[in-house]
């Protein structure tokens, strides 16, 4: 017998077969499709009606510096800016460079400028003159990194490593580095605060919690008590008290004479050391999907014990929960929300201060409904990063 | 086949006795192993044939007895099973390549690591052994990618890497289809050739009788008989070597 080669049969393709497969394909799913888009038009006409006439944007649109930098000194804005910039530059590069693996990243950043670009025209504020200039290097840079040498790779990922702390340093700015002069930790505030305190936080709180779940399987009883007696002990109270606790408790724990630490950074010592205990048990459950037989064979080739974790175990304990980590980062996020708390103004806080001013009163509704989409456009990104890395992480894996 | 050296007894195990919690697998092995012997262990499921040959490279801890390898004794030394885990090459029965790692760093890994060989070298050296075992071209690809029996002939090479003076097989083939057990026993009766110690755990019989010097029958802990190929397979002494003989060469 011979064999028959065949083609695939063709699939009809498109906006409209698709429409026709799904929506239109019975006489009885015609018409739930036209009572369902009647029920939606029903139902957000209001909002939308309210969104385009009633609502006072304007609140956003004086307060929007407010709400991005919070009290962050106004003549230093350029070195927030920078930051974005170099960020752009960054992404531009790599889109260049790296091409289909960095080009979702790239268009999240081009959408987020043109986003806020349209935000600053609608809202009459000039920043959209920046967030032009943002897009305009992402694209120069973009056609810069399509004609570099291969060797511009290794930069560019260097350059990423860099960039963070690079930030840090920009918009902290230190006593030895001229035009960057200290800016005081509550002086930050909005979505830079936000920003700030779930970069530092997540950064340092991962490291932590490997070194946590390491230690609950460690075979020193101190060790592993004391880590579990940790991890427990902190898992088992809520974010606001250890906040509390942190802000209270660690100036009496500083030797004598050394300056107590702002508040932001009491702040973030609370988020890292909550964070960790959770990190810790993420990290645990991928430790543990990893079978005995790959400790088996790094021991069998003579491998010592650091030497097994650090090449053998983590890399696939990690790699098993990339989602669970993320996730963490994202309530991480999103619990940036309770530094109110004690006392600082993160972007939520910003708006209820905003709320407070004579001229905006009753814009609850447009200050929330900003926050939320703040919150929302950074969370999916968030998601998308981690999907991305889930599939770059993969491979080998099938 | 090259020669034996019978004056040096590379292995020497006595009275070796392990249990798991209450339940004693292994009831005083003595068993001497001479410096390139092919030395094949069968027995039925359960006989603590795959604990005996864990126990050489301390994978599994025997609890009364004496393991000597290579002039060192087996202690809780961990210096000293270190040194003996570099000396002594394993395979196993589920592979255990490590997947986050291309085929090429999973060989070239403990040399860099643990013999600190430059990269390069380890490299050309992996290579080489690639080739070895009939498969260079898989070298960048992950071991999820290969099939079962390119797999163990990766973690064969593995485990060569090490340049070890003792290889220990923990049954090599039984995870693999049928069409793929001869590949990686061809490898294993090459590597017989040149004259590696080599301990194997398998129910491949036509593999012991190639290349064996003695063969040794577990049951139940213990050793019930143990002779070269000749005499198990044409005279066994014991009944129940006869009987196991029978089940699995009967089809």
């Amino acid at each position: 017998m011979t064999a028959i080669e065949m083609q695939p049969p063709r699939l009809s393709v498109g906006p409209f077969a698709w429409l026709r497969k799904n929506l239109f394909s019975t006489w009885y799913n015609v018409l739930l499709t036209i009572l369902a888009l009647a029920l939606l038009y029903a139902l957000l006409r209001p909002a939308l009606q309210w969104a385009l006439t009633e609502a006072r944007w304007g609140v956003i649109a004086a307060n929007l510096t407010l709400f991005m930098v919070g009290q962050y000194p106004r003549d230093q804005l350029w070195r927030v800016w920078l930051s974005i910039y170099l960020l752009s530059v960054l992404l531009g590069l790599s889109w260049g460079i790296w091409k289909h693996a960095a080009r979702g990243f790239a268009l999240i950043g081009l959408g987020a400028g043109f986003a806020f670009a349209l935000i600053g025209l609608l809202l009459n504020s000039n920043v959209w003159i920046n967030w032009l200039v943002a897009v305009a290097l992402l694209f120069g840079f973009y056609a810069l990194g399509r004609i570099l040498p291969k060797r511009a790779r290794s930069i560019t990922s260097l350059a990423w490593l860099l960039y963070f702390p690079l930030v840090i340093l920009l918009i902290a700015g230190a006593r030895f580095i001229p035009f960057l002069s200290p800016v005081p930790t509550n002086l930050w505030g909005g979505l830079l605060l936000t920003l700030m305190i779930t970069i530092i936080g997540n950064v340092l709180s991962l490291p932590l919690g490997i070194l946590l779940a390491l230690g609950r399987r460690s075979k020193l009883p101190v060790v592993r008590y004391f880590s579990i007696g940790y991890i427990e002990l902190i898992r088992g109270v809520p974010l606001v008290t250890v906040l509390f606790m942190v802000s209270l408790l660690v100036p009496l724990f500083l030797p004598l004479g050394m300056p107590t630490p702002e508040a932001v950074i009491r702040a973030i010592i609370g988020f890292i050391l909550f964070e960790a205990a959770y990190q810790a048990e993420n990290v645990r459950g991928g430790l543990q999907a990893v079978p005995r037989g790959q400790y088996e064979a790094a021991q069998a080739l003579g491998l010592s014990g650091p030497l097994t974790t650090a090449l053998i175990i983590l890399p696939q304990a990690l790699r098993a929960v990339i989602p669970a980590i993320f996730n963490s980062f994202i309530s991480l996020f999103k619990d940036t929300s309770l530094v109110s708390i004690v006392g600082l103004f993160e972007i939520l806080r910003i708006g209820r201060s905003v709320l407070a001013q004579s001229e905006w009163l009753g814009t609850h509704r447009e200050v929330f409904l900003f926050a939320f989409l703040i919150y929302w456009g950074f969370n999916m990104a968030f998601t998308y990063g981690s999907r991305r890395m889930e599939e770059a992480m993969g491979v080998g894996r099938r | 086949m090259s020669e034996i050296d019978q004056s040096q007894e590379i292995i020497i195990a006595r009275d070796v006795h392990k249990w798991f919690d209450s339940f004693h697998v292994l009831k005083g092995i003595n068993l001497e192993v001479k410096k390139g012997e092919v030395i094949v262990i069968f027995g039925p499921s359960g006989s603590g044939k795959s604990t005996f040959i864990r126990c050489i490279n301390r994978l599994e801890e025997h609890q009364k007895g004496q393991i000597i390898v290579d002039g060192l004794e087996l202690t809780n030394d961990i210096r000293n099973i270190e040194a003996i885990r570099s000396e002594v090459g394993m395979v196993f029965q589920q592979f255990n390549l490590f997947p986050h790692l291309t085929v090429l760093q999973n060989i070239m890994l403990a040399p860099t690591w643990v013999r600190r060989v430059s990269k390069e070298q380890s490299q050309e050296t992996a290579m080489q052994l690639l080739k070895r075992v009939g498969i260079p071209e898989q070298a960048n690809k992950y071991p999820g990618q290969l099939s079962g029996g390119q797999q163990q002939r990766v973690a064969i090479a593995r485990a060569l890497a090490m340049q070890p003076k003792i290889m220990l097989f923990d049954e090599p083939t039984s995870a693999l289809d049928p069409e793929m057990i001869k590949e990686v026993l061809d490898v294993m009766i090459q590597l017989a050739k040149t004259g590696m110690t080599m301990l194997v755990v398998t129910h491949e019989m036509g593999f012991a009788r190639a290349v064996a010097n003695r063969m040794f029958f577990f049951d139940e802990g213990q050793v019930v008989e143990s002779g070269t190929p000749e005499e198990i397979f044409k005279n066994p002494q014991e009944d129940r070597t006869k009987l196991f003989l029978s089940q699995i060469l009967s089809h």
